[in-house]
């Protein structure tokens, strides 16, 4: 089957089979920050944006995606590079394997959510695995980039 | 893994039931539950696009289309000011955000999980589920009646002026509940829902009486039966849901007093 759907700002077109997943059409697009980690959508390293939303793209099949608008971290470089600088000075992405899913969730929270506190950070990124660093660092990353702008 | 061999984006529910009448066929909600069993179906049978993803508040009720997610539920300002809070309460340990935007509440309901915080939470009050073929019958019963191959087409929650509370106790975080408690209030009645025992979500309704809150808490989880699993053994289930079923009723009478 034909798919049409606006990836990372631009029109793209895929010929699918009716039972691939999301994330395999968009690691076969190029989109290689989009992870496989528990498939039991648990983890969240798979997260891409549907229509602005946060959705594990382990979980979706790629017709659904027809007539979408999907984002994944390739189509929010510049400020995952913000973030990531951030994640890197609190030592916060030990073998980087969950920074993507987690770049996109934090991303996905600044905008929904106005000046949140570390319990609703903590309860928003409840689906965001990390196996190396134990959260801390990231919790710290993502408390000075929040409060970037107050500072700044 | 899941394998399919079509998928149909339904146009109308006449559509999507009689593909449903295929055993080898599948409905899709939002695929949590379903893409880690061993699955070859030959159709799956996309609900998306029939505009049920919606909750709607009229003067009497809250109607829930099947489609809505999990998320839906745990923001909506409307269904969480009229009940408390609980269904924020019920949701909100859920795997997480990405997880409660993808799971529906059809799914949730229609597969009727023992570990379901949803069904737990909506026994409590005055639920109705939309059955397409079925019509309309009580959540109470649709949690009993065996598996079919009819469409939950929507969720009603009545507005009867039940005041709700809501509690889950799990492992860890995120974890599924080792017990599900959920308690309503309507002038002198309780409405008591105990989920995760490890059996689906029941229903037992007492007359708030002259003895303690302990003692009515007490004989309403005396009236559910627990078992073991890995998680938890029945006796310890049994004896959180005395406790949690008291401190709901105590946070309600708290409430009302105030």
């Amino acid at each position: 089957m034909n798919i049409e759907m606006t990836l990372n700002g631009k029109l793209a077109k895929a010929e699918i089979e009716p039972g691939t997943l999301l994330l395999d059409l968009l690691r076969s697009l190029g989109c290689y920050s989009v992870k496989r980690g528990c498939e039991t959508s648990n983890c969240g390293l798979c997260t891409v944006w549907m229509d602005g939303v946060p959705t594990l793209s382990c979980s979706v099949l790629a017709a659904r995606a027809d007539g979408h608008e999907i984002t994944t971290l390739e189509g929010v470089r510049e400020e995952a590079e913000a973030f990531g600088a951030f994640l890197a000075a609190e030592g916060a992405d030990q073998c980087g394997f969950c920074s993507p899913g987690l770049i996109m969730n934090v991303l996905a929270m600044e905008r929904e959510l106005e000046s949140p506190a570390m319990d609703e950070i903590r309860e928003y990124l409840a689906g965001n695995l990390c196996r190396c660093t134990g959260y801390a660092g990231q919790m710290r990353a993502i408390e000075k980039y929040l409060n970037r702008k107050k500072e700044a | 893994m899941f394998r399919v061999k079509e998928y149909v984006k339904a146009g109308s529910l006449e559509e999507a039931y009689q593909l449903n009448q295929k055993k080898s066929n599948v409905l899709l909600g939002g695929m949590m539950w379903l893409k880690m069993g061993s699955n070859y179906k030959m159709t799956a049978i996309d609900l998306s696009g029939l505009g049920l993803d919606k909750i709607e508040e009229t003067e009497e009720e809250f109607r829930i289309g099947c489609m809505c997610s999990l998320r839906q539920l745990e923001q909506h300002k409307g269904l969480n000011e009229y009940f408390g809070g609980v269904f924020k309460a019920c949701t909100r340990h859920i795997v997480g955000t990405q997880f409660r935007n993808g799971a529906t509440v059809g799914g949730s309901v229609f597969g009727r999980y023992g570990f379901s915080d949803i069904l737990t939470c909506m026994m409590m009050l005055d639920t109705q589920v939309e059955l397409y073929k079925g019509g309309i019958v009580s959540l109470e019963e649709f949690a009993k009646m065996p598996y079919n191959r009819d469409i939950l087409v929507r969720v009603i929650i009545k507005k009867d002026g039940r005041k709700a509370a809501y509690v889950s106790q799990r492992p860890s975080k995120t974890d599924f509940p080792v017990i599900a408690c959920g308690v309503a209030k309507k002038e002198d009645c309780w409405y008591v829902s105990i989920g995760a025992r490890p059996g689906k979500a029941a229903l037992v309704k007492l007359t708030a009486g002259e003895s303690s809150l302990a003692e009515q808490a007490q004989a309403a989880a005396e009236q559910f039966a627990y078992g073991d699993n890995l998680r938890a053994s029945g006796q310890y289930r049994k004896y959180l849901a005395g406790v949690y079923v008291r401190r709901l009723m105590e946070q309600l009478k708290g409430e009302e007093q105030k």
